[in-house]
């Protein structure tokens, strides 16, 4: 089961800040909800940067980055 | 999803061909070291329009329409254009009114703090330190849970506006060109001496802006993201598009002997190091409460981001209130009232910092 961080919707540098957040919190799988290309590819980045491989999905309301388990 | 341009080696490709572009736009018959200002190009506008009666600053910049226009073209043909709002708009806008006075201080958005330092301008170094600084005071507020809050998608119409008021204006400038020898035709004010004066072709000053307006948008090119994100999590890639963009400034200016180093003389400059300091920390502090520096604002706005557009207006209405109170400097350094600018502006925005703090992380 993915932790859920909703990060639709704000502005930089919070998508980033609040996945970056919850990796270190959290040692699951996450699911970071984000409205835009712009947040996703940050999100991505930032976790790629932390070792955590990532994927993204398109979905009805933006997209999914989805986190893989460290 | 496939973005070249927003991948390191991207991102340092369009950081060298804007820079490349802006030095040459300079070449081209732009101001000295003003191959590309957002600030002091929304001033000029709003001098254009006679928001402001400063003489020698009056000039419809076609960089910034193409600047928007460019973006939202982009954005239209990659699908990104995503009509949004309703993250404190009217904060959004007085943010904006706060960074154009600090960086009229300076004389300069962050844009232009990099081309001044990439044209010998060493005035720019303590700009840049003071940028750098005001970011740093900016991301404390982030950590303790400083947000204004999230967007919503909206109508078309939300998105669509701006970009059309900003085809409206090039429109406008298309069909009242300068009058040899008139300091105004039926509707707009053109400077007949001084920086406003002095500016590429029109063609060539759209097609750069047109240029950088893609590559903006690709990219996702943010100066002040570049800072921010270095200090808040020690990440590099803003910050690569950056180091492109001077890169290629220098070398560029270089070419064009447009590199003339020292601290007295330089063009649009003063050598007042504790006031180019204090305005852009005051401008580096707003800009990243308020998500980006100025030309990402209008790369947002093009995108169809309402809220970016309230800030991109908020930087023409404090721009053309500088002019008017007094605000900002010139040549021989800090206008009249210079002091109450900066003071005024810190003021505003840790106000704004303070008020929107959350409870718990959004």
């Amino acid at each position: 089961m993915s932790v859920k961080v909703d990060a639709r919707g704000l502005s930089c540098p919070q998508p980033v800040m609040l996945a970056l957040k919850a990796l270190s919190a959290h040692s699951e799988a996450l699911a970071v909800e984000v409205d835009h290309e712009t947040a996703a590819e940050n999100v991505e980045r930032a976790c790629r940067e932390k070792g955590r491989q990532s994927r993204i999905i398109k979905n009805e309301s933006g997209y999914t980055v989805e986190v893989s388990a460290p | 999803m496939k973005n070249f341009l927003a991948s390191n080696k991207g991102i340092v490709a369009a950081g060298l061909l804007i820079g490349l572009v802006a030095v040459t736009l300079q070449k081209l018959g732009n101001p000295g070291n003003m191959g590309v200002c957002v600030v002091c190009f929304e001033r000029d506008l709003a001098g254009s329009l006679g928001l402001h009666r400063a003489e020698i600053v009056q000039y419809a910049r076609p960089e910034i329409f193409a600047l928007v226009l460019g973006s939202f073209v982009t954005a239209l043909a990659v699908g990104e254009f995503r009509p949004r709002g309703g993250s404190s708009p009217v904060i959004r806008f007085f943010l904006g009114a706060v960074v154009s006075v600090g960086a009229l201080v300076f004389l300069g958005c962050p844009w232009r703090a990099l081309l001044r330092l990439a044209g010998g301008d060493w005035n720019a170094i303590f700009g840049l330190l003071g940028l750098i600084c005001g970011i740093g005071a900016g991301t404390v507020f982030f950590r303790r849970n400083y947000s204004l809050g999230r967007n919503q998608p909206g109508r078309a119409g939300l998105g669509l506006i701006f970009p059309l008021f900003m085809l409206g204006l090039l429109v406008l400038r298309l069909m009242y060109p300068p009058i040899e020898g008139q300091a105004k035709n039926d509707f707009l004010f053109y400077s007949l001496s001084g920086p406003g004066s002095l500016h590429a072709a029109l063609g060539v000053s759209l097609a750069g802006g047109l240029i950088i307006g893609f590559l903006g948008q690709r990219s996702r090119f943010c100066t002040v993201g570049a800072f921010r994100d270095l200090i808040l999590f020690r990440q590099t890639h803003l910050l690569l598009g950056v180091l492109g963009f001077l890169a290629a400034a220098l070398v560029g200016n270089l070419l064009y002997g447009q590199f003339k180093p020292g601290f007295e003389g330089q063009p649009i400059a003063h050598t007042q190091s504790l006031w180019n300091f204090l305005g852009l920390f005051s401008a580096g502090l707003a800009s990243v409460l308020a998500g980006g520096c100025p030309a990402r604002q209008l790369f947002l706005a093009g995108e169809g981001d309402g809220d970016a557009a309230c800030f991109v207006l908020g930087l023409m209405a404090g721009a053309a209130m500088a002019h008017n109170w007094g605000l900002a400097s010139s040549g021989a350094g800090i206008g009249p009232h210079g002091l109450a600018a900066v003071v005024g502006g810190l003021v505003i925005t840790v106000f704004i910092a303070i008020l929107f703090r959350e409870k718990a992380a959004a």
